[in-house]
């Protein structure tokens, strides 16, 4: 998913007779904004290209010179349908939705902790979140199916939900406590010269000032989770499979269809895609916080 | 109303270091404004931050009305606190900031309103109250800032350099307003503030502090007329006190080729010392005609002139010593320029004298 902005060179000034520098800054604004646009296109194709597919026959589809015009279809929509998407979207609904809501109650706690009340070992506590995250997932699937397997959890989702969880709570402790650190420490004292006891502080008067900071999270968190194939497609048979697991299914031994996975794919993609263009905003907001003060 | 004591307070932040307030001792009066003034690292805010219960004690002990606070939680101390940048909160409008204190201690609705309503009223905030803070001025989150220490009604208030973030005349405006509203209020207040001019216009009594210690406490005139240090003469009054160090003569002590005669009390607190440093004024030179004698004045070189309208102030070097600098005051419209030799005199009634090594006030 890319979001391409390009601003227009501002040639809206006053009516002062143009100056040579500006000129020059504009030229470059200009290559500037075609070199978004080429960046942006060349990212944007391949998702273009999917949805475009998932409208036609297969044998549109296989053309080797593409075919930009064609009748559409919705035919490869209705086998997906057809082919039971339902659970495994309900399945991948439920892994991100209880991930999500678990990593934020989880986090929120911990990057408050981390970074409005650090103690001498925090830096140790941060370095041990973070380095959960450069082992290789590959490297500890085989214990971690042992042990799902030993507790009767295999093909289960809230087995996933767990891993998930655990999955992003480090890299959600690590945004929010950016977050967190922006807050004026000055606000917490007023708050407990005033008596406002810690829940009441942490609610009232540093999540709103967060909020934006807690929803990037929380948005980012959704992407990683409904996204992530490796865990479900070694956990989970039948019963869990999520989204990324029913795409697979579509790669056959008798080959590939390509319009119906593109169909299959576009709809996996549409609720992250659909999510990250209600958010854009705030997601900005999120990510740049405290950079514009 | 409370008498605030410091009782041998200090605050070590790493053991074994210098302490960031070295044992104070302070007593602000029932209903005065008392001002920790000093430079940074001068531990004032520290030690204003162990009254609000910000930061611990670690040895000696703070009373907030003959009761000692050392183990009392910031919110149980009876206090209200406004700070430099103050800390209002950005989600909550101006009545439910001003409110919140009182909501926390369980106030019921109306007297909240009511009490909020009040001091809008005494601020001039009645028409900001649906307001957020970030719509409003510098000044008006200001007021804000002291609407919300106000009606907590504390037994003191603190105020962390609550004018700073002002510009300067705004800064005056407010700083006449803080005093006016203290004198009404009545209650003890402790100011901390790095701004000389804020002390001394402020304060019932001045704290000066440098280094984690108590310099000299004292009322303003007190301060200035008889600073107990080198230190204290040095940051107070601007611009700052000439300090001179000067070798001994016969009967007092040798400036720029002349001798300047000392008070009988101060020679014999000298006794044998052979360098003083002695400080004079800006405005306890006398400027005299360029063509006098040689042995009764000091000739001097100025550097800069500063108009100021109503007075100038002459910087200067000695013709005699070039690497000594001093100021001198002159009149609002003076005739010397940049590199015009002018003559000074010291009033010999007004001089300061401290002992060069320590700097102690002689006698």
């Amino acid at each position: 998913m890319a979001v391409t902005t390009s601003t227009p060179p501002d040639t809206q000034g006053p009516a002062a007779p143009p100056e040579p520098r500006r000129q020059k800054r504009s030229a470059a604004n200009v290559w500037l904004g075609v070199i978004a646009w080429v960046v942006g296109i060349a990212f944007f194709f391949p998702v273009f290209w999917m949805v475009l597919t998932s409208f036609k026959q297969e044998t549109d589809a296989y053309t080797t010179t593409p075919k930009i015009i064609f009748e559409p279809t919705l035919e490869q929509y209705e086998g997906v349908f057809s082919a039971g998407v339902g659970p495994y979207l309900a399945n991948s609904l439920i892994a991100t939705v209880f991930s999500t809501l678990l990593v934020l109650l989880l986090g929120i706690p911990a990057a408050f902790a981390v970074s409005l009340r650090p103690v001498k070992k925090t830096q140790d506590v941060l370095f041990f979140f973070i380095s959960t995250k450069m082992l290789p997932v590959v490297a500890v699937i085989v214990p971690i199916y042992v042990v799902v397997n030993q507790i009767g959890m295999l093909d289960n989702i809230w087995t996933l939900v767990v891993l998930y969880t655990g999955m992003n709570l480090p890299i959600a402790v690590w945004m929010m406590r950016s977050f967190f650190l922006e807050v004026p420490g000055e606000l917490l004292e007023q708050a407990s010269i005033d008596g406002a006891p810690l829940w009441r502080t942490l609610r009232e008067i540093v999540l709103p000032i967060i909020s934006p900071g807690i929803f990037a999270t929380a948005l980012i968190c959704v992407i990683f989770a409904w996204n992530e194939f490796f865990f479900a497609v070694n956990l989970t048979a039948a019963n869990a499979g999520t989204m990324p697991v029913f795409l697979v299914g579509f790669i056959t031994s008798e080959g590939l269809y390509w319009a119906q996975l593109s169909a299959a794919a576009t709809l996996a993609a549409l609720p992250v895609i659909l999510a990250g263009w209600v958010a854009q905003n705030k997601l900005v907001q999120g990510l740049s916080f405290g950079a514009v003060k | 109303m409370a008498e605030v004591v410091f009782d041998q307070a200090s605050r070590i932040y790493t053991p074994g270091a210098k302490p960031a307030v070295d044992s104070l001792d302070l007593t602000v009066a029932d209903g005065d404004l008392v001002v920790l003034v000093g430079p940074s690292g001068s531990g004032k805010s520290t030690a204003l931050r162990m009254l609000a219960g910000l930061e611990p004690i670690d040895a000696g002990s703070v009373r907030i009305d003959g009761r000692d606070v050392v183990d009392v939680p910031s919110k149980d101390r009876d206090i209200a606190m406004v700070f430099q940048n103050y800390a209002l909160y950005p989600s909550k409008t101006v009545a439910e900031n001003m409110a919140f204190p009182l909501k926390m201690r369980g106030m019921g609705k109306e007297e909240r309103a009511q009490r909020v309503r009040q001091a809008a009223e005494m601020l001039g905030l009645t028409d900001f109250l649906d307001r957020k803070p970030k719509a409003l001025s510098g000044g008006q989150r200001q007021r804000v800032a002291m609407g919300r220490a106000i009606v907590r009604e504390p037994q003191v208030f603190l105020m962390d350099e609550p004018l700073s973030n002002l510009d300067a005349k705004m800064r005056v405006q407010t700083r006449a307003q803080i005093a006016e509203m203290q004198n009404r209020l009545a209650v003890s207040t402790v100011y901390v503030t790095h701004d000389q001019v804020e002390a001394m216009t402020m304060g019932d009594k001045v704290a000066v502090l440098a280094d984690g210690k108590l310099q000299q406490y004292a009322t303003p005139p007190e301060l200035y007329d008889r600073p107990i240090n080198s230190f204290v003469a040095g940051f107070i009054g601007s611009p700052a006190m000439n300090l001179l160090d000067l070798p001994r003569s016969s009967s007092g002590v040798t400036l720029g080729g002349i001798e300047i005669p000392l008070p009988r009390e101060v020679s014999d607190a000298a006794g044998s010392r052979d360098r003083l440093t002695v400080g004079i004024r800006p405005e306890d030179w006398v400027l005299e005609s360029t063509g006098s004698d040689a042995g009764s004045v000091v000739k001097a070189v100025v550097d800069v002139v500063e108009e100021l309208g109503s007075e100038s102030y002459l910087y200067a070097h000695l013709a005699e010593d070039t690497s000594t600098s001093i100021v001198v005051r002159g009149p609002g419209r003076v005739q010397v320029r940049f590199g015009d030799p002018i003559a000074v005199r010291p009033n010999p009634d007004a001089l300061h004298v401290f002992d060069a090594e320590t700097g102690q006030r002689l006698p």
